[in-house]
């Protein structure tokens, strides 16, 4: 056992670029909870291993903040019970922040924000939705507008949403009486039955529509329809924290607007979703 | 905990009952068809046929039924056009379909050795009884194995049938909301895992307290004899 554990620390060292074995000593340590399903967010790699953007930020973040860092894979729908209940520190699993979730935890300020909306097969009838962005803080009534023009080509069809989720609460305001959704534990449940033709069409992050395109699974998909975000939808992607943790939230937040301010986070963003998903302030 | 809170939940909750009763139910019934086919087929004296009934109760025995529902619904999702070309799709398309023929094949399997051991303990001298006085076939089975089968494996059945029932939320895994399901969505809203799972235990419980007053029931009616206080009494 203590071997093993020997090996786990010398591995999150080495992640986080750390050489001397006495500098963790003085330093706190975090636990940080991602999904591990929600590519290119993040995700379990071929050999077994979390990786993705945000396993790149947080050793970033970490680095930054001189805290002693861990992630460790957590079940979305009982990521925010678990941190309440202490099993660790902090949530980084493309987490948006949203008015409701702010009752319960605190939030950094956001590291990523990105668009939401429909993905379909390339053959589905869906795939002449019309385009266009909307920002639902912004000028909701132009978004409610593209909406309604959305519901009735939806009529009758199956949309499938990670439970939740922003997508799901703002899928089941606006599309509850004139289409039947569906519920899934983990985006990649909803694409393999997309691919099957279960669904009709996925709602979620473009992000990770995309990361979907590029899989097998994925290659006769595409996203149609308008870019949504903000409102309801979220505020963008931040690091969850315990209401009382706030050294906790004021060392991520520092961490996070210097990744911002530096590069960092554009940096990373076009590595793993080759678009730029710095917030805009 | 909160009390006002716990009720709301528990209503809330009420509204994934008819799914899990519907499920637990159908996929019992026609389980327990299959079951018998299945007992009869291992009895078989052709044994190739024996050997489909045990490997089938072997497979659907040995491994989890999470294992079976995921194979059955994201397994055999992946292989459509070939369901499509044998005209089943619309049936695997299905999450209420899949969940169900993951729950009749599993407990069909369960179901199948219960009868087979209520078949095995109906004791040969009452068969050679009954031949002498010139019964064979169904007649035989009717009057003297089936009763006496019946009332050997009823304890066990429905100890299957309260599995059956808790079975029911694995479904919640492939899109089904009954009352597992909901409680996942109602702690994803509040954040308050303690009371929904409290609420949602209390349904299960209700439902199988009622379940096993049924079964207690049933083996009054037909075996008034083997009270289940009653120690047994040797046979000569």
């Amino acid at each position: 056992m203590k071997i093993v554990r020997l090996l786990t620390l010398a591995g999150v060292m080495l992640a986080m670029g750390y050489a001397a074995t006495d500098a963790s000593a003085q330093m706190r340590k975090v636990k940080i909870a991602t999904e591990g399903a929600y590519a290119p967010w993040n995700f379990v790699n071929s050999a077994g291993k979390l990786e993705g953007f945000e396993l790149d930020l947080g050793a970033e973040l970490c680095k930054r903040a001189k805290l002693d860092c861990e992630f460790v894979a957590q079940d979305w729908d009982g990521i925010m019970p678990s941190l309440l209940a202490k099993k660790y520190d902090a949530i980084m699993a493309g987490m948006n922040i949203t008015p409701k979730r702010m009752e319960t935890i605190s939030f950094t300020q956001a590291y990523a924000a990105g668009a939401h909306g429909f993905m379909v097969l390339k053959t589905s009838p869906l795939a002449k939705l019309p385009g266009g962005e909307f920002n639902l803080t912004k000028d909701l009534a132009a978004s409610e507008k593209a909406i309604a023009d959305l519901k009735p080509m939806l009529k009758g069809k199956i949309l499938g949403v990670q439970g939740s989720t922003t997508n799901l609460a703002w899928a089941e305001k606006y599309f509850k009486d004139v289409a039947e959704i569906r519920e899934y534990k983990t985006t990649e449940q909803h694409d393999l039955d997309l691919a099957a033709g279960r669904l009709d069409a996925t709602v979620g992050a473009h992000s990770a529509a995309k990361a979907t395109m590029d899989t097998p699974t994925g290659k006769d998909m595409m996203i149609a329809g308008p870019a949504f975000s903000g409102g309801m939808l979220g505020l963008g992607v931040a690091v969850g924290i315990r209401k009382e943790d706030a050294d906790l939230k004021t060392a991520f937040d520092a961490a996070v607007k210097s990744a911002i301010t530096d590069g960092t986070i554009k940096t990373l963003s076009m590595k793993w979703f080759k678009v730029d998903m710095t917030p805009k302030s | 905990m909160d009390p006002i809170f716990l009720y709301d939940t528990f209503v809330r909750l009420l509204g994934g009952v008819p799914l899990t009763l519907q499920l637990a139910f159908s996929s019992i019934a026609i389980g327990l068809v299959a079951a018998i086919l299945l007992a009869l087929m291992m009895r078989m004296w052709f044994r190739p046929i024996a050997w489909i009934a045990d490997s089938f109760v072997f497979v659907f025995r040995g491994t989890p039924l999470l294992v079976q529902i995921f194979l059955i619904y994201y397994g055999l999702g992946q292989f459509r056009p070939a369901l499509d070309e044998m005209g089943l799709w619309w049936f695997f398309r299905s999450p209420y379909y899949c969940a169900l023929l993951a729950l009749t094949l599993n407990t069909a399997a369960y179901g199948a050795e219960i009868v087979r051991g209520g078949l095995q303990s109906v004791p040969s001298g009452q068969i050679e009884a009954a031949r002498a006085f010139g019964m064979s076939g169904l007649t035989l089975y009717r009057r003297i194995v089936a009763p006496i089968a019946l009332r050997q494996a009823l304890p066990a059945y429905g100890n299957e049938i309260i599995l059956m029932i808790k079975a029911t939320s694995l479904v919640s895994t492939i899109t089904l909301m009954e009352v597992t399901g909901l409680a996942h969505k109602i702690i994803s809203e509040t954040f308050r895992s303690f009371e929904v799972f409290f609420a949602a235990g209390a349904i299960y419980l209700i439902i199988n307290f009622a379940m096993t007053r049924l079964i207690g029931f049933a083996e009054q009616r037909i075996a008034p004899d083997l009270d289940r206080a009653s120690r047994p009494v040797e046979v000569h």
